[in-house]
């Protein structure tokens, strides 16, 4: 990996003037001091800028508080952590740490800091400040919210010397290499009195140590980080990364079209082949972050095992639920409902993590045949009734309810596709969309739900939702998962694969973990969309996806897309990642729409019962 | 010559003095009237806010950490944060405690007082929504008053046509055919936002007025029509009337018959409508806001239902009914004042 030069950097000024120039001058009122030890060069040129398109709000710049995935995103951009992925290999590379070591036990880590990371106002970054971080996080609720699933099993963390950390475990965990915490500058937020309430937007810029420092936010505007010279990894080739706040899909199509964005992600399949092929317009379908599944309900149930809720019973029959995974044909749905931008596929770890993603074998596969569906309910007793709606030996007909993510239109189609499937192996599903699938999950009374997961490069936590101890302990209570998964198999070899620290054996297990849950039938993954984006070709030479190649730009584990961008004209050598997948905002247009309605109407009546009053009150006059 | 003073109806002195004293007591109990029911209006708000954004379904702490992994602990001290661990009696208890103290709460997803966050986005609403109120209020009455005159021509039959089509298109869609027509498509215009970054000062008052233009555009469009309607039909009716007819037999001009004697009659009933949509100028256009990303409440607003945050969302609420209760409430103190037949 090759580092950038790093140019003497101009001054900042005024944005990209838009076509109209409407008195845009490029007054270079600087807006604020550059960051203490980068040089204010003399203005030379205009800043070479990325224009992001975003909608989501940001909840807080507080890494303690973050938990919307557009300021994580930012926070990596911002903070190194300990360590990164390396974007062609997907393999854990040195960051702020530069080697570790771990103990016989597995239950001592030790991390050697790098000596030339430094923080945005010139001072040193050392172990204090990665064992502050991580000892605020142990200590303080308030610190914990964004990231306490990280130290949960940490007994202690010591800076044994300047830049030695210790970390002690409880018990042997293997994603101690996947401690995706911003490290945070000790002298700096040691002087924060209520981390609950600090949101880290009151000083610009904000004091980082990352590939981009953050000099201006501007509430659902705009947000402005700056390329930062002194990065060990070298500088960004681009000077600023701007998040503009557009946000209707299409208006953000519109702005890319425009000129006024060079980056829009989340694209929908239209959306995207309307950019493809347009002047100065690429697009870049990346292989999926992201899986698509539905959720059989297998008997809604608290870890106690008391049942709750009411799901269909014939669900709870393992040959019912076969029977209808085999009415899925998971080829058409990414055809059709996801316009061919996808990738059918019944493993639950996507395809682009090769090392732990499991698919099944031709032998295993419970794949689209209609005739074995009806066979193996004509076998277990399921006859038709008098409607062809098959009924069950409780005189129950094979009629589920099928909710479905109302504001996502491909899980809408997809279940549209589903139902008629179903309908010729004698099951009916009544597909139903939902403005929010979550309370029905709570009180447990739904039969199948679409869902979908985010998974990390480390796909522990994605395999954690599934555990017994996900389940909720009372109604209504917290749990993990969306299926009342609880299968004590796959929990003893999830605790396997939490203590393997060989990467090829820890990955033998979660294959395992896999399979079982792929025979379960509970948990049916249809596949992995593609993440559809779409840039500027006339302002970004090249980016590094992730994975390199076929990953994508926005939403990577990493910053290698902005760091690595190179501006056009600026064409040189470099190499770097990039990555997307974002889910932002679950916008419920309909539903908002509807409120809104309902909202003016209740004004409307409120000021009619006012006037009718006031009316009534002038007659008796 | 031909004006002689026309006579005046002789006063009862006598009975002055009395009138005068009941006579303000009616105005007093008038005022008083409207102001208590202004208040018992605003109480109802504030009651009905709490349980009415309760019914959204939809998990705050789900869908703020939705794509991320969060553990157990994390969602349960997110819950505590927010306060939704406690009971709904015990939440509208603090809720009712905080509107008393001016106190609106947190709001979720910004993690701010949410009297903050209206603040400052009340003046971005103001000036676009209060812009668009003067001036479709402008070309409303403009339009109906030449429409009724001339009634029935061709001019009158292709205006209400036209107004009455731009009333029912929905203002998202005619927004975003105005993006793709003149923002991306002419490049006349920028697609979005309130202003560019960057840009300070004086500069800022252009480039503003430029970001302004398309979504002020489709407001008017949506708007104007109502102003339009209701001044063609009251000043149709006022047409009819006999001080019209002995205006016009007086000989005067028909401008002055129509600007001096027909309208300011027929003005009478858009004053009201003119004070609601004031009232609703805080509410925004949800719509509009959200597909121009018009920094203003409205927008705000939209993007608290989607969570649902809570706070912020009960918080405009009263905010938005406050502004129109208030607003009705001046309507009922000034038209006595204009209108000297509905004095008490």
């Amino acid at each position: 990996m090759t580092t950038s030069v790093i140019r003497p950097r101009p001054g900042r000024f005024a944005g990209r003037p838009g076509k109209f120039a409407a008195g845009v001058a490029a007054a270079a009122l600087a807006a604020t001091g550059m960051a203490a030890g980068a040089p204010t060069a003399a203005a030379d040129a205009e800043p070479t800028s990325i224009t992001i398109a975003v909608a989501q709000e940001v909840d807080s710049l507080s890494p303690f508080q973050a938990v919307r995935l557009i300021t994580t995103n930012m926070h990596r951009w911002m903070y190194d952590f300990l360590t990164n992925y390396d974007p062609e290999t997907g393999e854990t590379i040195p960051a702020l740490a530069e080697e570790w070591e771990t103990s016989e036990d597995g239950l001592t880590w030790t991390y050697h800091i790098r000596e030339d990371a430094m923080w945005s106002d010139g001072e040193q970054v050392t172990a204090e400040d990665v064992a502050w971080t991580f000892n605020t996080m142990m200590t303080d609720p308030a610190a914990a919210e964004a990231n306490g699933n990280f130290v949960e099993n940490f007994a202690s963390v010591t800076a044994t010397d300047e830049f030695t950390v210790e970390i002690v475990l409880n018990e042997p965990q293997v994603t101690m290499l996947a401690l995706d915490v911003p490290i945070l500058p000790e002298h700096i937020w040691s002087q924060v009195d209520d981390f609950g309430t600090f949101n880290n937007d009151q000083e610009f810029p904000i004091v980082g140590n990352g590939p981009f420092i953050l000099t201006d936010y501007q509430p659902n505007v705009s947000i402005t980080l700056e390329a930062n010279p002194d990065y060990w990894r070298g500088a960004p080739q681009f000077d600023q990364l701007i998040l503009r706040y557009i946000d209707d899909p299409d208006a953000q199509v519109e702005a890319l079209r425009s000129g006024e964005v060079d980056f829009v992600y989340n694209l929908t399949p239209a959306q995207f082949n309307a950019l493809d092929g347009q002047e100065n317009i690429a697009v870049n379908n990346a292989q999926g972050k992201r899986f698509q599944a539905i959720t059989l309900n297998p008997g809604a149930r608290l870890q106690d095992g008391t049942p709750f809720g009411d799901g269909h019973p014939a669900l709870q029959d393992p040959v019912v639920r076969q029977a209808l995974v085999h009415t899925i044909d998971r080829e058409a749905i990414y055809e059709v409902a996801y316009g061919g931008y996808g990738e059918p596929n019944g493993g639950y770890i996507p395809s682009r993590y090769d090392t732990f993603h499991w698919e099944p074998s031709e032998d295993e596969a419970i794949g689209f045949d209609i005739d074995e569906a009806n066979r193996l309910l004509d076998e277990a007793g399921y006859a038709p009734g008098g409607d062809g709606i098959r009924v069950g030996p409780d005189g129950r007909p094979l009629s589920f309810r099928f909710n479905v993510h109302g504001d996502n239109p491909q899980y809408v189609q997809a279940a549209e596709m589903m139902a008629e499937w179903a309908g010729e192996a004698g099951m009916e599903l009544l597909v139903e969309p939902v403005s929010e699938v979550g309370s029905l999950l709570d009180e447990g009374t739904y039969d199948i739900l679409t869902t979908g997961w985010n998974v990390n490069p480390d796909p522990n936590y994605v395999l954690s939702i599934n555990l017994c101890s996900g389940l909720p302990t009372e109604v209504g209570g917290p749990y993990l998962s969306d299926a009342y998964y609880c299968n004590e198999e796959y929990d003893q070899l999830y605790a396997q694969q939490l203590s393997e620290l060989d990467v090829d054996a820890r990955a033998e297990i979660v294959h395992e973990m896999q399979r079982v849950l792929y025979e379960d039938n509970i948990f049916v993954v249809w596949g992995y969309a593609d993440a559809l984006e779409a840039y500027r070709s006339d302002v970004i030479a090249e980016m590094t996806p992730q994975p390199d190649p076929g990953g994508n730009y926005y939403g990577q584990d990493g910053y290698w897309s902005w760091w690595s961008a190179v501006p056009v004209g600026e064409e040189g050598d470099d190499s770097a990642a990039g990555g997307s997948d974002s889910d932002d905002g679950d916008s419920n247009t309909g539903l908002i729409i509807g409120i809104v309605a309902a909202v003016l109407v209740v004004l409307a009546l409120v000021f009619l019962l006012l006037r009718r009053r006031s009316a009534a009150a002038d007659d008796r006059e | 010559m031909a004006d002689s003073a026309l006579p005046t109806a002789p006063v009862p002195h006598l009975a002055e003095s009395v009138r005068d004293r009941s006579g303000a007591r009616r105005r007093l109990r008038y005022y008083g009237e409207k102001v208590a029911g202004s208040l018992v209006s605003l109480f109802a708000v504030i009651l009905t806010s709490f349980f009415l954004f309760r019914i959204i379904p939809g998990d705050p702490v789900r869908t703020m950490t939705h794509g991320r992994p969060v553990s157990i602990e994390q969602q349960e001290q997110l819950r505590r944060d927010f306060g939704l661990d406690k009971s709904l009696a015990e939440q509208f208890l603090d809720y009712l405690t905080g509107v008393l103290r001016l106190d609106l709460g947190t709001s979720f997803q910004y993690n701010r007082p949410v009297t903050d966050l209206i603040g400052d986005r009340l003046w971005p609403t103001v000036l676009l929504v209060g812009t668009s109120v003067v001036i479709s209020a402008t070309l409303g009455l403009w339009l109906g008053v030449r429409g009724a005159w001339n009634h029935g021509s061709i001019g009158d039959r292709v205006n209400s046509g036209v107004a009455l089509m731009l009333w029912s298109v929905p203002s998202f869609w005619l927004g975003l055919i105005l993006i793709v027509v003149f923002a991306s498509g002419a490049g006349w215009f920028p697609t979005s936002g309130m202003e560019s970054t960057g840009v300070t000062g004086w500069e800022r008052i252009p480039d503003i007025a430029h970001h302004m233009v398309l979504p002020l555009a489709t407001l008017v469009a949506v708007v104007y029509a109502q102003y339009l309607m209701i001044m063609r039909s009251s000043l149709l009716d006022e047409m009819g009337s006999d001080y019209i007819v002995t205006a016009r037999a007086k000989g005067l001009r028909d401008i002055v018959v129509r600007r001096r004697h027909a309208v300011p009659n027929a003005l009478l009933p858009t004053i009201t409508l003119i004070f609601v949509n004031l009232g609703f100028v805080v509410f925004g256009a949800v719509l509009v806001e959200t597909i121009f990303s018009w920094p203003g409440l409205g927008q705000l607003f939209y993007s608290g239902l989607a969570v649902p945050d809570l706070p912020l969302v009960q918080g405009l609420f009263i905010i938005f009914s406050a502004a129109v209760i208030l607003m009705n409430l001046l309507a009922d103190l000034i038209y006595p004042v204009v209108d000297p037949r509905v004095r008490p």
